[in-house]
């Protein structure tokens, strides 16, 4: 009984880092109606960019927090203004193409620049574990865990209970009357992008100190959080922290049953499965 | 106040307004009448900008306005109140208020704004933490209107207010939009609805195929044979 409360534990505090995954790639959807292929490609960035500063400059990434969101909140921006502005009125079709493009063009620098070794950060917390009651879990889940619940509850309140966050929900539900209430559509996707890619940002620095960065490492969580945003319902807020919660508990139970290699299997059936019976996802409305 | 001169504008192949000009001055209640199809809402469109395909000029208090973007043309104080509502369902009514205060001029003061409205149409203090998308026909378009009236608007551009609503209920829309523009608001008022919205208006065009092919003061409309046996079926 223990060890299976210890495997759903496990479970929740990895689907944590999912959630912040998937919240913006939920954002970006659901405001911009835009499908953001490369958004795992982000991820690899920040875990990038938490790798130099911790070997350059000697930051752990705890230390380069404010520092790696402030770069990934500019590079958001520049992608926003530079690339998806221009394709704000193009066919989905168009859209899909030129984020899977990005996707692929990103991948491929980060090879050619920065080989595809895999880099680790090495730092004392790496190893450290943190017991709770007969729990015992590794630090750095722990701290990303709390980090990523809090930036996703943060952004749901900042959507649900700020002025701005009421704009931004009026601009997904309805565009032409949003602009006739006097509101910068272009500016308020690019908020969105922005905020979306940041929080990615902040998913690769929380998952820099356990997982190892290489130039491949975005598209392993972007399947996966495609498959969390689908599960909870495509633009829902909530539905991507539940999804991507439940998907870190079906994974670990998977590992723990049938071993490491069954974990893809095991949510990808779980995709198919709410595919076939709850199409709108598990928390989204019909 | 508000200036349109010789506007075209395409449809794909279709040209759906064929140098329409038309003024509406300071104080004054405008209608544009005509069937469904007849061009109305593209103009309305044109003047907001959500319709980008048009040539002509635009003017408004002495300025060029038809380059401009539809959030600045909210700036400006020239507020259109769509057809269908155009409510954001999933917000409260109260949200969908507070939204039409987004321009610069009304953001500063919001809460007068609000109180105005609510105090003007109280069915909507009622109902302030319901969702749009709840609300009945009568109660969506008051709520539009309310939402409208808290942008601080100089020119408020109704587009077919009366359209899917009771007879009762337009007459009350109809009030409605009499008592605002007793407030000293510039009303440009475009409606399917021609007996109604030529009593109230000082004066009106009728639009037809895209062309402006009469107008005049309301009540001398209301009496013309043509307006009588094209649209009243008298």
């Amino acid at each position: 009984m223990e060890q299976i409360l210890q495997v759903f534990i496990s479970g929740i505090f990895s689907g944590g880092v999912y959630a912040l995954v998937s919240v913006g790639l939920a954002l970006i959807f659901g405001i911009i109606g835009l499908v953001n292929f490369a958004h795992g490609e982000y991820l690899m960035l920040a875990m990038y960019f938490a790798y130099w500063m911790y070997n350059i400059i000697g930051l752990d990434p705890y230390q380069s927090l404010l520092i790696n969101l402030a770069v990934m909140a500019i590079i958001g921006y520049l992608t926003y203004k530079i690339i998806m502005e221009r394709v704000l009125e193009a066919d989905h079709s168009i859209q899909i193409i030129l984020t899977l493009a990005l996707s692929m063009v990103l991948q491929n620098l980060a090879l050619m620049l920065w080989k595809a070794d895999y880099r680790n950060i090495r730092i004392d917390m790496t190893t450290d574990t943190t017991h709770i009651g007969f729990l015992t879990l590794s630090t750095p889940r722990v701290v990303a865990f709390v980090i990523a619940i809090g930036a996703s509850v943060l952004l749901y309140m900042f959507l649900q209970k700020t002025y701005t966050g009421a704009a931004m929900r009026a601009v997904a539900q309805n565009g032409k009357a949003a602009q006739l209430m006097g509101i910068n559509l272009k500016r308020t996707y690019g908020l969105a992008f922005t905020i979306g890619i940041t929080l990615v940002g902040l998913a690769g620095l929380l998952l820099s100190p356990i997982y190892p960065a290489f130039p491949l490492v975005g598209s392993n969580f972007s399947t996966l959080a495609f498959i969390v945003v689908v599960i909870g319902g495509l633009t829902s807020i909530p539905g991507a922290i539940m999804g991507g919660l439940l998907i870190g508990v079906v994974e670990s139970f998977a590992g723990y049953f049938a071993g490491p290699a069954y974990q893809q299997a095991a949510y990808f059936l779980l995709f198919i499965l709410v595919l076939i019976f709850k199409p709108n996802g598990l928390f989204g409305r019909s | 106040m508000l200036n349109i001169s010789n506007i075209n504008s395409f449809y794909g192949e279709v040209q759906v307004l064929k140098d329409v000009s038309l003024h509406v001055d300071q104080g004054e209640i405008v209608t544009l009448i005509g069937a469904n199809a007849a061009g109305k809402s593209t103009l309305i469109s044109c003047i907001s900008r959500t319709v980008k395909s048009f040539t002509g000029e635009i003017q408004f208090e002495g300025k060029t306005i038809s380059n401009l973007r539809p959030d600045q043309i909210v700036d400006l104080g020239l507020v259109q109140i769509p057809e269908g509502r155009l409510l954001f369902p999933k917000l409260t009514v109260r949200e969908n208020l507070e939204l039409g205060s987004y321009n610069k001029n009304s953001r500063g003061n919001r809460k007068e704004r609000l109180e105005y409205v609510y105090e003007l149409l109280p069915r909507l203090k009622e109902r302030s933490n319901q969702l749009a998308g709840s609300l009945s026909g009568g109660e969506s378009q008051m709520c539009a209107i309310g939402r409208g009236l808290m942008a601080n608007p100089k020119l408020l551009m109704f587009d077919e207010p009366s359209l899917g609503l009771a007879p009762i209920v337009v007459s009350e829309v109809m009030k409605l939009i009499r008592n605002i523009a007793k407030d000293g608001m510039t009303v440009l008022l475009v409606e399917q609805n021609v007996r109604q919205s030529l009593k109230l208006a000082d004066r009106a065009y009728v639009l037809e195929n895209g062309r402006i092919i009469m107008e005049g003061k309301g009540r001398d409309l209301l009496e013309s044979p043509e307006v009588k046996k094209a649209y009243l079926g008298i």
